[in-house]
């Protein structure tokens, strides 16, 4: 009988549940105006890439917040959770089509993004990603286009930063072997490496499932001497090596690339540990524009910390589609592929200056091109370098 | 007729009325698809259904019926995946037709998983206990792994393979001419493949592992196994092979995983080694055990709710994946519950008399 009782009010609280969601959602919809634009995005809400998809989440909703209340084009956001998982990406992204999705701005990571832009090319919706850096989500596809750098972008891009700035410094690298993101980094890095003639000591790979100890990586490459520590890999894992290498008193020069970001607002991380570290991003949240300044306090008021480069990204986006929505002259009528006829021949042809940099461009392949900034961690906040 | 039916015995019913279950299933969802009754996000989970059921029924032969417990199924599953993908682009140009091209695939997959299979089963299936499930963990890892470092591509001189062990090949060593594609590309996993999976390929999989699990079930090695698991010693006493037959039981169930996930791979424009973790083993594991040990239509059933209800439960947002683990605990209680059991059996009549 106990169990029964049990079972009923494991029942209750299931329907309790889904009842409270269910007015939530509902909230949601009121917001409903006849002339929107309906903006699609799925990312990682829950899971371990989380900070991501929530960061994006914010970014976009402060942006359409604004872009709504300057009056012009009404702008409507349907955010999804997909794990970071390229199939239940392609389920959430076929739920937004359904839902009446005209523009989609996603998806948060690599690999759900490789999953989906396919399936986006077939259904010709226009796609423009915050995040999703792996070339393969914008190749050949001339729909999908990235306001992030692609993974070999950012890749040479720090050979390049390290080589000026430390030419004469030996380097280990650090990175995920089962990790689209994190391999296609390092083969950019490796390659760009040796033709700036950098002196890469050492290599150490780990996986998913090794991320939780880094001694054996962190004590060959102290013993290889290296003072710079090049890590394309999450924040998460970064955290640990940052805690281990501090515990075994090794202090090299640490740099990341954008996956970095969002370790200052990791819970559970001890700030003071990512005092030093450098890392190439296009978004620093203490630059003293007016722009930023602005973001980040409204970022803040909504989510109560400081905003990585992935809300940077989402926000951008939402200001890109507003301008190309408003210089292709398209209405909240239009279907989807008449949407996308109008912006990709729009986006090729425009400049955007935004929160991820200046005078933003985009080639027909569906890559941004603007300039990386390196920052350095100082005080709990970035500091330009 | 009706006599013929009635005269049949109760098993060969539900067998019937599994494969009649299936048929009809399929002819609906065909009609309410051409019809355009059923949305593109319904459309998109057909496939991936599929290919859960058959991992299911598959798992079910080994864990419910040959009563062993296999913790790395996903393993199989990535290499049918694996293999079925680099099978089915490799030979774009060779087999023109699609449908033909994902049978080959699938066939390519389940004979690569089923000889994976073999290979586990040989060594580990003499043994007694645990031993399998904790050698198949780590079957599937290891496969993770593996899988993780393959590099492949195909152009006109055939197929390139390298294995990136040290994580320090890329692309480019496979020194592939200028008509060549990029299959599998490392970490990033499968790229750019033809999604060639369509559901009614699906629902042959589901009824082809049903007919081939249903009989071997019933047949005289099936009764051989279930002797096997209920008792080893009585079974070993009347001249049973037990390895051999729960060998058999094995690799059957690896080579259907592995059909089902170039059916899986198929289904996607890309996919990576890590999907295929120990969480996709049990999930698997999952719709055996709520669908019922050794219960082939309760595989199906659970498969099917299982898939759906996250995507379901996508209304309650942020909740969803509390809700979902509240209705497995919930279905877990009541199929066990004693007291739910008997109200179960006030209603449907035969159950009563089973009590009795």
């Amino acid at each position: 009988m106990k169990k029964l009782i049990a079972m009923l009010m494991a029942l209750v609280l299931c329907f309790g549940l889904v009842a409270c969601g269910g007015g939530s959602s509902d909230d949601a919809d009121t917001a409903d105006t006849a002339a929107a634009f309906k903006i699609g995005c799925t990312g990682p809400l829950t899971g371990d890439a989380a900070i991501y998809g929530q960061a994006v989440k914010y970014g976009l909703e402060i942006a359409i917040e604004e872009v709504n209340a300057l009056g012009g084009i009404q702008l409507e956001l349907q955010y999804e959770d997909d794990v970071a998982d390229g199939e239940t990406a392609l389920n959430a992204y076929n739920k937004l089509i359904d839902d009446g999705m005209q523009i989609f701005a996603g998806t948060v990571t690599s690999g759900a993004g490789q999953a989906v832009a396919p399936q986006a090319y077939e259904d010709q919706i226009f796609m423009l990603t915050p995040s999703a850096s792996s070339p393969e989500v914008v190749e050949g596809k001339d729909n999908v286009f990235q306001v992030c750098f692609t993974d070999p972008n950012q890749g040479s891009a720090s050979a390049t930063y390290i080589k000026e700035n430390m030419g004469d410094k030996t380097i280990a690298v650090i990175y995920r072997n089962d990790d689209a993101y994190s391999q296609g980094i390092r083969d950019t890095f490796a390659a760009q490496a040796a033709t700036e003639g950098l002196n890469v000591v050492y290599e150490g790979t780990f996986t998913k499932d090794t991320a939780t100890d880094f001694s054996v990586q962190l004590t060959a490459a102290q013993a290889a001497g290296a003072d710079v520590l090049f890590l394309p890999i999450y924040y998460q894992p970064a955290s640990v090596i940052l805690a281990q290498a501090d515990a075994m008193g090794y202090a090299p020069i640490f740099f990341g690339v954008d996956g970095m970001d969002g370790i200052l607002t990791m819970e559970g991380f001890n700030t003071e540990l990512a005092e030093g570290v450098m890392l190439l991003t296009p978004f620093s949240a203490d630059a003293e524009d007016e722009l930023t300044k602005n973001f980040v306090a409204k970022y803040q008021a909504l989510a109560g910390e400081t905003p990585n480069q992935f809300a940077a990204d989402a926000y951008d986006v939402i200001y890109v589609i507003y301008n190309a929505l408003n210089e292709a002259g398209c209405t909240a009528d239009m279907s989807y592929t008449e949407i996308c006829e109008a912006l990709k021949s729009t986006i090729v042809n425009m400049s955007y200056t935004g929160l991820t940099g200046s005078d933003m461009t985009w080639a027909a392949t569906g890559e941004v091109t603007k300039m990386p900034t390196a920052v350095i961690i100082e005080n709990g906040v970035y500091v330009g370098a | 007729m009706l006599n013929k039916i009635k005269n049949l015995k109760s098993t060969t019913k539900v067998d019937f009325a599994t494969y009649f279950g299936v048929i009809v299933a399929f002819i609906v969802i065909t009609i309410l698809m051409n019809q355009g009754m059923l949305k593109r996000a319904h459309v998109g989970m057909l496939v991936p259904i599929c290919s859960y059921i058959t991992m299911a029924v598959a798992l079910n032969l080994v864990v419910g019926i040959s009563g062993e417990l296999s913790l790395g199924h996903a393993g199989f599953m990535s290499i049918g995946a694996f293999t079925g993908v680099i099978a089915a682009m490799s030979l774009t140009s060779a087999i023109p037709s699609e449908p033909i091209r994902l049978a080959v695939a699938m066939v390519v997959a389940a004979v690569c998983s089923g000889a994976a299979g073999a290979v586990i089963g040989i060594p580990v299936l003499r043994l007694r206990g645990d031993y399998l499930a904790i050698v198949t963990l780590a079957f599937g890892e290891i496969i993770k792994e593996l899988m993780n470092c393959l590099i492949v591509g195909h152009d006109s001189e055939g197929l390139h393979i390298i294995f990136n062990y040290n994580g320090s090949k890329s692309v480019e060593d496979l020194h592939m001419l200028t008509d060549g594609a990029v299959i599998v590309k490392g970490a990033q996993g499968t790229v750019n493949v033809d999604t060639i999976s369509t559901f009614a390929a699906g629902f042959v999989l589901v009824m082809v592992t049903l007919v081939i699990v249903l009989n071997l079930v019933r047949s005289r090695s099936g009764r051989a196994i279930l002797a096997c698991r209920d008792n080893r010693i009585a079974a070993e006493s009347v001249g049973i092979n037990v390895t051999s037959y729960k060998m058999m039981a094995f690799v059957t169930s690896a080579a259907l995983a592995g059909a089902a996930g170039a059916l899986y791979g198929l289904n996607f424009s890309s996919m990576q080694a890590t999907k295929f973790d120990f969480n996709q083993s049990i999930l698997v594991l999952v719709f055996v055990v709520l669908g019922g040990l050794g219960n082939i239509w309760g595989s199906i059933i659970a498969a099917t709710v299982l898939y759906i209800l996250p995507e379901a439960l996508r209304e309650v947002a942020d909740l969803r994946m509390l809700v979902y683990a509240i209705v497995l605990i919930v279905v877990m209680l009541a199929t066990n519950s004693p007291a739910v059991k008997n109200v179960l059996s006030k209603i449907l009549p035969k159950r009563r008399k089973e009590m009795d």
